[in-house]
């Protein structure tokens, strides 16, 4: 599964890890990851995220 | 005042040339008790170099600081670290003035300076780990996002040992001295434990990787060269522990009971919860948002173990003040809390629930149910609160 960058800050979302302070399980790509998740690092939203 | 500002040697080839802001007392919100500085440095290279500048009515200072050393107009190069304002209101003048060969930003830094500011020359993007040639030394740049703007980046001058780490090691504290040898340790602890609650303690988990990245450069730091208050020159590694122990973010036996009132009552149940607290061995930091400011309370949560909250209900809500310091303190994000509320009511008392949410947002672990008293406390009321404090108090002894 595809990594996704923050264009914002450079957090890395991994669909292996997942968010666990956004309550997102690991195993979650990223595409599944809800309208309102946010980057946990600088609150950026999905559409500030491209591929790694 | 131009021929009476002098630049302060720090090291073999770098001068201190910012300006000290004595009485600034709010800074974006945060109460600025001591003042601060906007640290701007020269770096005497075979191409002379300002590392950042300072904010815009202060441009006169700094230009006059760097006049006692060489002529502002021979700097060739200017290099941002970070893009506040406080240290590139300056900037767009002062480029206009000296006309250097070239300007350096990381990235990012290049995007949110042409989003502040419109140049009419090229800002140059510096990418993390790479070297600016000054000649006959280099300036090498490290990008340290979220620390604490997306924009924001070391460098570092290997020559003298000297990192400029903007705001990371700083502190708002205006003094005449410029190092940290020269100031009292308490004044030097208490303000930049304040400086990273209030600014840097949402970015912690960036500040723990970052401090592990630093550390496995194998780089050795004679100086450190923050963007506000001293430079360190003494302690560098007592202000660098002290980051790594606020980043962790591991809690004490402190609580701090943060409270508002109408008519003393949501008062007495603060000081009777207190009293549990402190019978408990817990230390405790009682304050009423009428005395306190905000950033004080950051200040004192820093290394707190619990947090409670306590709010009558007014026409259906929380006091305004606390919604202040709750949404504050949300935003720093604080972690490891153990925590409560509590409040008086007249009739419909919502105020309990909503400082639980603010509570549960913040990720603080809430034992039991918050306290509710109708109107007045009155002796056995009183009692619960004491109860509720030792309780709270055992949940944290359970951790530290």
């Amino acid at each position: 599964m595809e990594c996704y960058v923050c264009e914002v800050c450079g957090y890395v979302y991994d669909p292996a890890e997942g968010d666990s302070e956004g309550g997102i399980a690991s195993g979650t790509p990223f595409s599944d990851l809800p309208e309102s998740w946010v980057c946990p690092v600088c609150g950026a939203d999905k559409s500030q995220f491209s591929p790694e | 005042m131009k021929d009476v500002m002098r630049a302060v040697k720090v090291s073999d080839h770098v001068y201190w040339v910012g300006a000290v802001d004595w009485n600034i007392r709010d800074f974006h919100g945060y109460t600025t008790k001591r003042g601060s500085t906007y640290n701007a440095y020269l770096v005497l290279a075979e191409k002379p170099t300002l590392i950042d500048t300072v904010k815009s009515p202060f441009r006169e200072e700094m230009l006059a600081r760097v006049g006692s050393v060489m002529d502002p107009r021979d700097i060739s190069v200017i290099v941002s670290n970070h893009t506040e304002m406080d240290h590139t209101g300056a900037l767009p003048e002062v480029i206009r003035y000296i006309d250097p060969d070239r300007v350096y930003a990381s990235p990012t830094g290049v995007k949110a300076l042409s989003e502040h500011f419109s140049f009419d020359r090229e800002i140059i993007a510096v990418k993390d780990g790479e070297s600016i040639g000054l000649g006959n030394m280099d300036l090498a740049c490290w990008e340290t996002r979220m620390l604490h703007w997306p924009d924001s980046m070391f460098s570092y001058l290997a020559k003298d040992k000297l990192l400029f780490s903007q705001d990371a090691f700083g502190m708002h504290l205006a003094t005449s001295a410029r190092f940290d040898d020269e100031i009292e340790p308490a004044i030097l602890d208490y303000e930049a434990a304040t400086y990273y609650a209030n600014i840097l303690l949402p970015y912690s988990p960036q500040v723990l990787k970052l401090l592990d990245r630093v550390g496995g450069l194998g780089v050795e730091f004679r100086i450190v060269a923050p963007d506000h208050g001293p430079v360190w020159r003494k302690d560098i590694g007592g202000i660098i522990d002290s980051y790594g122990r606020w980043a962790a973010q591991e809690p004490t036996k402190k609580a701090v009971v943060v409270y508002a009132t109408m008519w003393h009552s949501t008062e007495s149940m603060a000081r009777a919860l207190s009293e549990g607290l402190i019978d408990k061995g817990i230390t405790v930091k009682l304050m009423s948002m009428e005395a306190v400011h905000r950033s004080d309370v950051a200040y004192e949560v820093l290394d707190a173990g619990i947090l409670a909250v306590g709010s009558p209900t007014l026409n259906n809500n929380i006091f305004p003040s606390m919604a202040d310091v709750l949404t504050y303190l949300k935003g720093l994000r604080p972690r490891n809390l153990v925590g409560a509320a509590f409040g008086s009511y007249g009739w419909s008392g919502e105020s309990v629930k909503q400082l639980e949410t603010y509570l549960a947002d913040m990720k603080v672990e809430l034992p039991c149910e918050g306290l509710r008293i109708k109107h007045v406390p009155d002796s056995s009321s009183l009692k619960q609160c004491y109860d509720l404090g030792g309780l709270l108090a055992d949940r944290l002894l359970e951790r530290v």
